[in-house]
């Protein structure tokens, strides 16, 4: 797993809003590949903050997609979660193991999918 | 089915502040917002806010949200959050999923309806990489969030939120290229233009942006100089080396609710589009439903504070909380501080805007 | 809007020529006088938060709060209670007779990560271009400036209508974690 709290691109100092905090960090796997995010975040925020910014490929022309409104309106930014697809991981807050994967084109419904 | 006498549909500044309004008279108030925090845009301005003592000028705008969010609190005003208002079923009903997952009905005597605005979106080849995003994204990424979108930035829009934005950028640790504007002119206050300016970020009026590159995601923009007729002049491109093209083309009102209810539209360029009429104590056409903020049409954190204030006087007093001369005193001195906002030569034209909204409410007869 | 804020409404800064004919910029006698606020301000907008903050009366705005700040260039100090105070960020102090050969500005910068006391700077013109050096002798950070740090800085005479602040110190952080990461 990388080491990235440390080492993202998380704004640790503000002039204005000070320090960032210190909360606790869960894992999450995403495809496949294990992160660390902070308890809480959204996931398109743990996502960015590990330097990921493609969320999804379309269904026709498979090209990418990532973050674009980032207040749940646009779903540009939705990815399959824990088997769920359509998630709008911009307003959609990470979990201890929550399992997240690249969409491709509209996503499948798994067995077994559980709520988010 | 649950029941409210007042309904308020938002959360943002001006929601709240009418919810404190209609509180403090006595009435029960239910706030709804479909955000896990209240708060709207509030809590990602971190800039201290203009006008006077009276509109809390020189506060940060997060501050005068945790104030808003304290005084809901002591109030004991009930927020429901995670809770999306998905119709008005009749005038007084509303469909509501509470939690993202329970649908509920509310039976509310008056409604407020503070639902915001969108951001616009302009669209060229490219604009769908990764890496394109709505400066209010990029807003809410490094204030709330607190995570760069990127190390390099282009910002298309030099509007008060294009300048504020970049500003806020800057402050995160970000490097902005360049302000793109359309216009011969630039959009945003002067003391913000002044302000990245002399950090060193470059303004591009006359000019637009022609399209973003990259494989995977955004790697560079390119702009090019329009003529008096908005034309493309070929041969002005230039080439900027940036991972991130943020988008601040204006805001919408978010008025889609005020449509299912069947409020009466008028379109206003300098509003933002079409904003439901409403009366000067921000009643619609339809009878109990009251409307403020930026779904009223696109102005400031600090006037949507005040059209709240005023919708929320206007609710409690129509159901029998205070007298009319109360009521006309209690709006006299709210109506005096927005109009202090709406002057000069960027108030002005919200003004004359509103006007038109309220003259034209006035015109139509027997709203019913 | 008019053709006097054309510069400002180009470039994005102000122009000397627009400043010098706005009301809250002081008269080359008193400029150079001893310490002095410089209100670049020249545009109507709903604020006056320098009018209040000023103990000695010396910025008035009036009413409407769209007026312009006029400052009263006898009765101002450059005490610098309201460069802090202002959220255009739009004054600063400046004291031509800080030493025989060097000039002070006191001004707002809100950036991480701040200079300290002592250290070399780099100063900039309004269009953020680089003038010449200066020395920063105080950082002032107390609560009532609501996180608006103010920076005193002395730099050589010769440039003292150009400079209006600082260049912004790199943030060593992020460019490290940036070739890492994206
Ligand atoms: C991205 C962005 C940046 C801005 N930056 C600035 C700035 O820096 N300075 C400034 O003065 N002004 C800024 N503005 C302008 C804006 O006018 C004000 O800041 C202010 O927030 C408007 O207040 P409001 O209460 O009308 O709307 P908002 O603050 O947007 O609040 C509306 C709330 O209602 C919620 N909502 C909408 N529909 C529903 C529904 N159906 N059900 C439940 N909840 C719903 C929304 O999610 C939101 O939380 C900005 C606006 C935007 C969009
Ligand atoms: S420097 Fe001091 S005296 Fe001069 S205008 Fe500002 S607050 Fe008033
Ligand atoms: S406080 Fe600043 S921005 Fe406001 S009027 Fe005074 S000088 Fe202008
Ligand atoms: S970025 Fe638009 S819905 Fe998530």
């Amino acid at each position: 797993m990388k080491g990235l709290i440390e080492s993202m691109n998380r704004i640790k100092h503000h002039i204005i809003l000070g320090d960032l905090e210190e909360r606790k960090k869960v894992k999450i796997v995403v495809d496949g590949e294990e992160m660390e995010a902070m308890e809480g975040e959204m996931i398109a925020a743990a996502l960015l903050a590990n330097g990921r910014k493609q969320f999804r490929y379309t269904k026709r022309y498979h090209s990418p997609r990532g973050i674009y409104c980032g207040i749940g309106r646009c779903t540009d930014c939705i990815m399959t979660v824990n088997a769920i697809p359509n998630v709008r991981t911009c307003i959609t807050p990470v979990e201890n193991g929550m399992v997240i994967e690249t969409q491709k084109g509209l996503g499948k419904w798994k067995r077994g999918g559980s709520c988010v | 089915m649950y029941k409210t006498s007042i309904a308020v549909i938002g959360g943002g500044p001006a929601g709240l502040s009418a919810a404190i309004e209609a509180a403090k008279a006595g009435a029960q108030v239910v706030v709804m917002d479909e955000n896990s925090r209240p708060g709207g845009q509030l809590f990602k301005q971190i800039h201290k806010f203009f006008g006077s003592q009276q509109h809390k000028a020189g506060v940060r705008g997060i501050d005068i949200g945790k104030e808003l969010l304290e005084e809901t609190q002591k109030l004991g005003i009930e927020v429901w959050l995670d809770t999306e208002v998905c119709g008005i079923e009749s005038n007084k009903l509303l469909w509501v999923v509470k939690n993202k997952t329970k649908s509920v009905q509310v039976l509310a005597e008056r409604i407020i309806l503070a639902s915001g605005a969108i951001e616009n979106s302009i669209y060229f080849p490219g604009w769908t990489l990764p890496g394109v995003m709505g400066a209010g994204a990029a807003q809410t990424f490094i204030n709330i969030y607190r995570v760069a979108p990127g190390k390099r930035i282009l910002m298309i829009g030099s509007g008060n939120v294009g300048v504020i934005v970049s500003y806020q950028l800057l402050q995160a640790g970000c490097e902005v290229a360049a302000i793109v504007e359309a216009a011969p002119k630039l959009g945003g206050y002067g003391v913000h233009t002044a302000k990245v300016c002399r950090a060193g970020v470059p303004f591009y009026t006359s000019h637009t942006v022609l399209r973003a590159l990259g494989e995977n995601k955004v790697e560079s923009a390119v702009i090019i100089e329009l003529d008096d007729s908005w034309n493309p002049i070929p041969g002005t491109e230039k080439v900027f080396e940036v991972d991130t093209i943020c988008i601040a083309t204006g805001l919408t009102p978010l008025a889609e609710l005020a449509w299912i209810a069947g409020c009466r539209f008028k379109y206003v360029p300098a509003l933002g589009g079409f904003v439901p009429l409403h009366d000067d104590n921000m009643e619609t056409t339809i009878e109990g439903l009251y409307v403020a903020g930026d779904v009223t049409g696109i102005e400031e954190a600090s006037s949507a504070m005040e059209e709240g204030r005023l919708a929320g006087i206007n609710t409690v007093a129509s159901l029998g909380f205070y007298s009319d001369k109360q009521r006309e005193r209690l709006c006299n001195e709210v109506r005096e501080r927005l109009d202090a906002l709406r002057r000069g030569p960027f108030g002005e034209k919200r003004k004359t805007s509103k006007e038109e909204i309220i003259t034209s409410r006035k015109e139509i007869q027997c709203p019913q | 809007m008019s053709s006097i804020t054309n510069h400002l409404k180009t470039v994005g800064s102000p122009s000397l020529k627009e400043l010098k004919g706005s009301p809250g910029f002081p008269d080359e006698l008193h400029l150079k006088k001893g310490p002095i606020a410089i209100i670049e301000c020249i545009e109507e907008i709903p604020c006056n938060p320098c009018e209040t903050a000023c103990p000695r009366g010396a910025i008035i705005v009036g009413h409407p709060i769209t007026k312009l700040p006029v400052l009263d260039v006898e009765k101002c100090i450059g005490c610098g209670l309201c460069i802090a105070a202002c959220p255009g960020l739009a004054i600063y102090v400046k004291d031509y007779t800080y030493s025989d050969t060097e000039a002070m500005i006191v001004f707002p910068y809100e950036y991480y990560p701040l200079p300290s006391t002592g250290d070399k700077v780099t100063m900039v013109n309004r269009r953020g271009r680089e003038v010449c050096g200066g020395k920063v002798v105080r950082i002032n950070i107390s609560e009532k400036n609501n996180k608006t740090p103010v920076i005193s800085v002395s730099f050589p005479k010769k440039y003292f209508e150009k400079v209006v602040s600082m260049k912004r110190l790199l943030n060593k952080r992020f460019l490290s974690q940036w070739t890492i990461h994206l």
